[in-house]
């Protein structure tokens, strides 16, 4: 990790994924053979808390640009680390292909429900009902149609080894979401193809409410639409 | 794999991929299109990556073929893509990103009729494109201009020395008719891959983590929120940008001598098509030559002013409705007047149609009508 303050909401969540994938390359000993792309989101300066070398991608370009790092640089970590903006939105193409042809690169995907970074708009995993800058009476079906669940879609395709669905709430979740981010990692480094980890997310700020707020928001709305667990994993 | 040159005969698309791999690319990232999809065809018959280790993927789409390139930039790696008129315009993000962060990357655009879908045949309505770019942003490419199937070869080659002396993107703008004809090449001797340890050494900027212990990390982010700091990276390249344009110009002259009169300036597959026009054209006792821009941008601004100076009038022939016929106009600084005569569409001109417009140039200037200098199209 880098000196750099901090320019993450107070109880974001970025910032402790941030900390585990620190962790994870200084564990693995892997500082001279990482390559990391940040996408567009708030996301945008990974680069400057963990001192890898780092690539910023356009708007959910993150998977391409990864995609044909990992085959010129095979024995180098390569992932990504998208909001769901970015991936589940903009760059839906690159995810699914990058993910159908069993790239081996680790894909971490911040799912807030929301953006971030432009400040509340709706996101394609914003829940029914929830208000946002631009469904401020709420996401409607007729008007928005529904939530995408690109995690679950990613267990569909043939490519991906390990999909899973983690949260940073709490100590024992933090926990759980280090080991995967670690397996992902290992399956880049070990060519098994393509790992997908979604974090589940707060948003204080875009979400307008306190961070504790929010978390316990996260815990009764998110948890139950999104469910922790491991979904996929042909490693083990 | 042999070191020596062989000669064949092959389509310009064909040759593209034959020269990447003897010049040594690391990769090729490509969506198929037409006039161009020999390109990727010919790599995938050749296996590169089972020979000279070079990585070749057909992307999903155009989007992500410029992305992979951009990442492959960033890590020092030399790789291409080629595509066609709607391919390159859905590019033009990702080209600014890889200008913005002054990467190197090859692109060849084989042009073909727009706008939109527009049509499967040649064209050169793409020279704003390649040109002036449709990215966001103070940036510029080199653009280089083959005339034949030997030059998109060479082309390869140069274009592979430039994007890493002066880290920008180029784009080999070639055309239909290049792309599909068939001509007698030289093609290249095999030249290895470099090493990690060469790329490490030539590109100290690349984000591929080597020697990471050793140096402060790499980034590669064009987001710059202090618009100060924005100002001086561009100041930083436009610098580079008029070195490029001093000293990067490159240009060939047909029949110019002391005593021409006329002059046609063509490039690409109009130069090729002019030539012939303009053998007709002396024949008949015209004092005309041709100026070919072998670049695009650098332009040849220098010799067609000084040129200028001493003819009666230019004709700007190209495969468009005229695009650029107006560097041409800046060019002469105002000191000849420049006439449009091409075919668009993905309708290419006959030698004997540049002969006419050719003729009712030389008539409008005989007759005075037009102030020196006046535009007229
Ligand atoms: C091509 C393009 N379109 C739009 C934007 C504006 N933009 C920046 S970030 C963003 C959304 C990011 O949301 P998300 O991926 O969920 O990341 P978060 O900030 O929530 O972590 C958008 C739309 C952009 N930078 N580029
Ligand atoms: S806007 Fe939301 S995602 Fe962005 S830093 Fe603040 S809390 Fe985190
Ligand atoms: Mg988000």
């Amino acid at each position: 990790m880098n000196e750099t303050p901090m320019h993450y909401c107070p109880g974001c969540s970025h910032g402790v994924v941030h900390k585990l994938v620190a962790e994870i390359i200084e564990e693995m000993g892997m500082e001279e053979d990482t390559i990391a792309i940040c996408p567009v989101g708030c996301a945008v300066f990974a680069y400057r808390y963990v001192d890898v070398d780092w690539i910023e991608a356009s708007h959910g370009r993150a998977p391409a640009c990864a995609s044909a790092i990992k085959r010129l640089w095979p024995n180098k970590l390569v992932f990504t680390y998208q909001g769901d903006g970015d991936m589940a939105c903009i760059g839906t193409g690159e995810t699914i292909h990058a993910l159908n042809r069993g790239e081996n690169i680790a894909m971490i995907f911040i799912n807030n429900a929301i953006y971030g970074m432009t400040g509340g708009q709706m996101a394609p995993t914003t829940l029914m009902g929830m208000k946002t800058a631009t469904c401020p009476y709420g996401r409607q079906a007729d008007l928005h149609g529904y939530p995408l669940h690109i995690t679950d879609l990613a267990v569909q395709l043939e490519g991906t080894c390990y999909v899973t669905r983690q949260a940073v709430n709490t100590v024992a979740n933090i926990r759980k979401a280090k080991k995967a981010i670690r397996q992902a990692f290992e399956n880049s480094m070990n060519k098994k193809g393509t790992s997908l980890v979604e974090i589940v997310s707060t948003c204080a700020s875009g979400w307008k409410m306190t961070p504790e707020q929010a978390n316990q928001w996260m815990v009764d709305n998110m948890f139950p639409y999104y469910p922790l667990g491991d979904l996929k994993n042909t490693v083990e | 794999m042999d070191n020596k040159k062989d000669i064949v005969l092959l389509k310009g698309n064909e040759v593209i991929a034959k020269a990447a791999i003897r010049y040594g690319y690391d990769g090729f990232f490509g969506y198929p299109i037409t006039p161009q999809s020999e390109v990727l065809e010919t790599l995938a018959a050749d296996k590169p990556w089972e020979t000279t280790g070079m990585v070749v993927l057909q992307a999903e789409s155009e989007l992500a073929s410029i992305n992979m390139l951009y990442g492959a930039g960033c890590t020092g790696k030399l790789v291409f893509t080629s595509s066609s008129s709607p391919g390159i315009a859905l590019m033009q993000e990702g080209l600014s990103y890889m200008a913005g962060n002054e990467l190197p990357g090859v692109i060849v655009s084989v042009g073909r009729g727009g706008p939109g879908l527009g049509t499967i045949q040649p064209g050169q309505a793409d020279y704003y494109q390649a040109v002036y770019g449709g990215g966001n942003g103070d940036y510029n490419t080199i653009v280089l201009a083959p005339n034949s199937v030997q030059e998109m070869c060479d082309c390869m080659g140069k274009a592979a020395e430039l994007t890493f002396k002066w880290r920008m993107p180029v784009i080999i703008l070639s055309d239909g008719v290049l792309g599909q004809m068939m001509e007698k090449v030289e093609l290249p001797p095999y030249r290895p891959r470099r090493t990690d340890e060469e790329i490490a050494k030539q590109c100290p900027w690349a984000t591929n983590g080597i020697g990471l212990k050793n140096r402060k990390y790499n980034f590669m982010s064009t987001l710059e929120l202090d618009p100060q700091v924005m100002e001086d990276r561009n100041q930083k390249m436009a610098a580079k940008y008029r070195q490029v344009e001093a000293e990067e110009v490159d240009y060939e002259l047909y029949r110019v001598d002391d005593d021409t009169e006329y002059l046609i300036v063509a490039y690409g597959i109009s130069s090729r098509i002019s030539m012939k026009a303009i053998d007709l054209l002396q024949e008949a006792g015209m004092k005309v030559g041709m100026l070919r821009p072998k670049t695009l941008w650098p332009f040849p601004n220098k010799i067609i002013s000084q040129l200028s100076e001493r003819i009666k009038s230019i004709l700007c022939v190209e495969q468009c409705e005229g695009q650029m016929i107006n560097d041409v106009r800046l060019a002469t600084e105002g000191q000849a007047t420049v006439f449009h005569s091409g075919r668009s569409g993905g309708m290419v001109s006959s030698p004997m149609e540049i002969v006419e417009d050719f003729k009712s140039m030389a008539r409008e200037r005989m007759s005075n009508k037009w102030p020196k200098g006046y535009w007229m199209k």
